[in-house]
């Protein structure tokens, strides 16, 4: 269902065994697939709760990105392991955003050599690995040993974090630029901004139309910002019980 | 690093952002553990000046992360509202638009 209505009056967080809980009134939240919801992290279930304390009269759940992230961490629908997750991440790269390029419009291509060479630049020299881009229809020609780099950069992160990295990479179509978020490089609306780099020269062509690219827009931002402040929240060693995270 | 403007301004836009969602009216926004967490940790981090200290660019980072998601949401749910809230015309809309009026069936149709 879309929406239903609120039927709890208080949202609340307490600390159970498995970490911290989402109390709706006198009931505990729960996943999709029954499991007790439980969040490693006190200021991830804070912003949760606050997820569901926002809900006016109904219910939005396709406005819950946060809660919706932690019961895919819970339930693990895809069934996929560590490895598994990390192979798509990394599969993205040989067709990421930033390496497709067009030959034409010639404005669009100088558009996309100047906002997204930066970017790559950053990526190979902070991971010292090669990327480079590509015009051809089979996109860019991805070393194995970069593929490799990446694969031991994501091992280094636990498992509820890769599915928000994930999650991310398959929002932005961008491994490139899911790490210039997850290191801090660039801003969510600077990542979107670069994913819809397209989207956005045609806007300046031809118009904005409201009800779908500035729609589109907001959704694509609060998608990235859920799953980029997921992703860190999931990986501070100062709030995040380790025993709990399963990997 | 992220251009991420001052970080007075990212948290006076956060409280505002949490002032917008706080759904139910009669429990003050500041009374919530969002509001609280937050303001606690800016004060901890002392993020109001200019610094290069580094769990002070990680907390500046995380709040504008979080101010981008709940403005982001509060703007996609109005244009949800505005443009997709409404549900389908009725029949009688339907047929309203182009003029016409659907003919009066007194023993229903068919």
């Amino acid at each position: 269902p879309l929406e239903r209505k609120r039927f709890y009056q208080n949202v609340s967080i307490s600390q159970g065994e498995g970490g911290f809980e989402i109390n709706l009134d006198h009931r505990k939240l729960k996943t999709p697939q029954a499991k007790l919801f439980t969040v490693p992290s006190e200021a991830l279930a804070i912003a949760v709760a606050t997820e569901w304390d926002s809900q006016k009269d109904t219910i939005k759940f396709y406005t819950m990105h946060l809660t919706t992230l932690c019961n895919t961490a819970l339930d693990n629908p895809t069934q996929r392991n560590k490895m598994q997750l990390i192979r798509a991440a990394v599969k993205f790269l040989e067709t990421d955003t930033v390496c497709y390029r067009v030959e034409e419009p010639a404005a669009l291509a100088e558009l996309q050599k100047n906002e997204w060479d930066p970017v790559i630049a950053w990526a190979e020299k902070r991971y010292n690995v090669a990327i480079g881009s590509s015009t051809s229809i089979l996109g860019p020609n991805i070393p194995a040993s970069t593929k490799e780099t990446f694969v031991s950069h994501l091992a280094s992160y636990n498992m509820w974090a890769l599915q928000g990295i994930e999650y991310v990479i398959t929002q932005l179509k961008s491994l490139i630029l899911s790490m210039g978020l997850i290191d801090r490089h660039i801003t969510v609306e600077k990542a979107v901004l670069l994913s819809r780099l397209e989207e956005e020269y045609q806007i300046q062509r031809w118009g904005n139309v409201e009800w779908a690219h500035d729609y589109d827009l907001c959704e694509l931002r609060a998608r990235a910002a859920a799953g980029t402040l997921f992703v860190h929240l999931c990986s501070e060693s100062s709030t995040v019980k380790h025993k709990l995270l399963q990997d | 690093m992220a251009a991420l403007g001052s970080p007075l301004r990212t948290l006076r836009g956060l409280l505002r952002e949490l002032r917008y969602a706080s759904g139910r009216a009669g429990r003050p926004y500041r009374d919530t553990s969002a509001y609280q967490h937050i303001v606690a940790a800016f004060r901890a981090h002392r993020v109001t000046s200019e610094k290069l200290c580094r769990a002070q660019q990680e907390l500046h980072f995380q709040a504008a992360t979080y101010l981008c998601l709940l403005r982001s949401v509060r703007e996609h749910t109005a244009l949800h509202q505005e443009y997709h809230g409404k549900g389908e015309r009725s029949p009688e809309e339907v047929a309203g638009l182009v003029g016409f009026r659907l003919p009066q069936q007194p023993g229903g149709k068919g």
